[in-house]
């Protein structure tokens, strides 16, 4: 490997980029399985309040499952967000200094 | 009411033909843009990412959903949409774990990334193994439904809808491969989406645009249970298995995944995957509603009489709310979405084949590209037989089940090793090699001895394994036997290559 590579992979710029990129992740995955497996372990736990009218028929289980699609969709948006303005332009960077891009 | 289903009317078969011609048209045209691998399996990597992501969810919105989850919620209410929620709640994850990696390390397949710093051989067909056993569940899941769908929309015989099936999807694939596949999923999408939209809107046009309205009316027929949680979830343990099937099955779907080489990089990547979930969680949103529409409108036991299943519910609603030709319309897309999703599953098969089997593991990679199309195209051609004629072979069986089979395979035996050769150093090659057939031959024993296949199938009386979805069990034991046998063995030059590729992993220094 040449020494330029060699140095921006041992670089604190680039060890920093990657942990941040699994911490962004990591998180959001939280977010999606508290999400999803919230919205489960709530019908099995407690389907009496999922059963609550909200309106003349409606029960509040369906706005609740629809929010579950809405906010999976919505992590997904809050990554590439975050990816396209802050990871894309430090890789650019990097990738500059490899002499790569 | 009176139904035309069945019965072939003018209007199901000028759409019907007027699809078959227009993707066949296309794959002429991309017939002649396809003669390197790079094209045939990755159609030159000239795909952006909102038309990826339209094939994306082509390749995901099955018939199996279309028509499944509409009939579910017309005769099962509630239950119904929290089967819906699960079949969305991959994708953030594909997105947040999987999808820049993979398109950083690989160069055709899945096996690219978790072969690239072990030992080929082993990997390539322990991989292929997984990929194709994933995939054979789920072609015979859809040449059973096509069998069934096309017998009854348009009244022509089981053996006859799979076999043209499979010749129609063959040339798509063998003439225009990637490139082909890749327009015939996202003209099926676009026709998919704009179907239901068109049955959500006339639909909501009949209770003057108000849900609530909509949702009386089942009450009122139906009583208020239709919109409660019913006995989907009455086991927490089994609902919670399922749920990590369907999420992380995404992960480890190969005809999903070849789909991220098509795109030029990481970045196109992130982008698809956002419109895919975007048209996704819309498709998801909208399918309740004509499921209780048909509820409301066509009735359940209408439904019932003519599929027990509930399959033909959103069909049914078509042809009340705009009559014989929006039923042919409807007709003709449900046929197009299986057309579509098997030539995906033979392309990724034929890869797994041609590109794991032959030219990795058995040439080591030394193969010219035109012996690489050929082999490239036997595989496509020997995969696609082989689904017709399973097709032909389990008719009449009861296949709902080898869905969420092939989605616990998934799950268990191809995401595991996936993640762990992204993220883990240690990783080794007798572990990968461990944790796919761990998670393979447990998945697949466990579902036989589930009640789903042991009890409804084979009427013992009680089942070996008490729940119906392995993957709470199977897959962390892949994970598990991963781990293990990585740590019993040692790869240095595997922990070497992974320091180094982190350039290309992270920045796409050198990516293919």
């Amino acid at each position: 490997m040449n020494p330029t590579r060699r140095a921006l992979l041992d670089s604190v710029e680039f060890q920093h980029l990657v942990a941040n990129r699994w911490r962004v992740s990591l998180a959001l995955s939280v977010l999606l399985f508290v999400l999803y497996y919230g919205y489960i372990i709530l019908i099995a736990a407690n389907r009496a309040l999922l059963s609550r009218r909200i309106g003349e028929v409606t029960t509040l289980g369906i706005p609740l499952g629809a929010a579950v699609i809405v906010g999976a969709w919505l992590l997904t948006a809050v990554y590439v967000i975050w990816a396209n303005r802050y990871y894309d332009a430090e890789a650019a960077r990097l990738r500059a200094r490899a002499g790569d891009g | 009411m009176q139904t035309s289903l069945g019965t072939p009317t003018a209007a199901a078969v000028v759409f019907f033909l007027v699809i078959v011609a227009l993707t066949l048209a296309v794959t002429y045209w991309a017939a002649r843009r396809t003669r390197s691998t790079r094209e045939f399996y990755a159609a030159g990597r000239s795909i952006s990412p909102l038309q990826n992501g339209l094939a994306l969810a082509g390749d995901y919105m099955s018939a199996a959903s279309f028509l499944g989850i509409a009939g579910l919620v017309a005769l099962r209410g509630y239950d119904g949409m929290i089967y819906a929620t699960g079949w969305l709640v991959g994708w953030p994850a594909l997105m947040f774990l999987i999808a820049e990696p993979l398109r950083n390390l690989g160069k055709f397949t899945f096996a690219d990334v978790v072969a690239f710093r072990l030992r080929q051989a082993p990997v390539r067909i322990a991989s292929a193994f997984g990929a194709i056993l994933t995939l054979i569940f789920y072609v015979l899941a859809q040449m059973v439904g096509a069998g069934n769908l096309v017998r009854l929309m348009f009244g022509v015989s089981y053996e006859w809808a799979v076999v043209s099936v499979g010749v129609v999807m063959l040339a798509y694939v063998l003439f225009g491969g990637m490139l082909a596949t890749t327009w015939v999923q996202i003209i099926k999408a676009i026709l998919l989406l704009f179907g239901v939209s068109l049955l959500t809107v006339l639909l909501l046009w009949r209770f003057h645009f108000s849900p609530g309205a909509l949702y009386a009316s089942v009450a009122a027929q139906y009583g208020q249970a239709a919109l409660e949680p019913g006995g989907l979830v009455s086991d927490p343990v089994d609902a919670i298995s399922l749920g990590l099937a369907l999420m992380l099955g995404l992960l480890g779907l190969p005809h999903i995944l070849m789909r991220f080489y098509t795109v030029p990089d990481a970045r196109a990547a992130r982008g698809s995957v956002l419109y895919a979930t975007g048209f996704i969680a819309y498709f998801y949103l909208i399918i309740p509603l004509a499921g209780f529409g048909a509820a409301a409108l066509v009735g359940r036991d209408l439904i019932r009489s003519i599929d027990a299943g509930g399959n033909m519910a959103a069909p049914l609603l078509a042809e009340l709310l705009g009559g014989t030709p929006f039923l042919g319309f409807i007709a003709a897309v449900a046929f197009a979405t299986i057309l579509a999703v098997v030539a995906g599953l033979t392309l990724a098969g034929a890869s797994a084949l041609s590109h794991d089997i032959f030219t990795q593991a058995i040439r080591k990679g030394h193969a010219s590209e035109q012996e690489q199309i050929r082999v490239a195209r036997a595989a496509t051609v020997a995969f696609g037989s082989v689904a017709v004629a399973l097709g032909i072979l389990f008719k009449g069986q009861n296949v709902a089940f080898m869905v969420g089979l092939a989605f616990a395979v998934a799950c268990s035996a191809n995401f595991p090793p996936l993640l762990l050769s992204i993220v883990w150093r240690r990783f080794t090659t007798a572990g990968a090699v461990c944790s796919i057939l761990s998670g393979a031959i447990l998945s697949v024993t466990l579902i036989l001895l589930s009640p789903t296949v042991w009890v409804d199938l084979l009427h013992y009386p009680a089942a070996l394994f008490p729940l119906r979805n392995p993957a709470i069990v199977s897959m962390p034991v892949s994970f598990l036997c991963g781990i293990v046998a990585s740590l019993l063995t040692r790869e240095p030059d595997a922990e070497v290559r992974f320091d180094d590729e982190k350039l290309r992993t992270y920045l796409g220094i050198g990516a293919e």
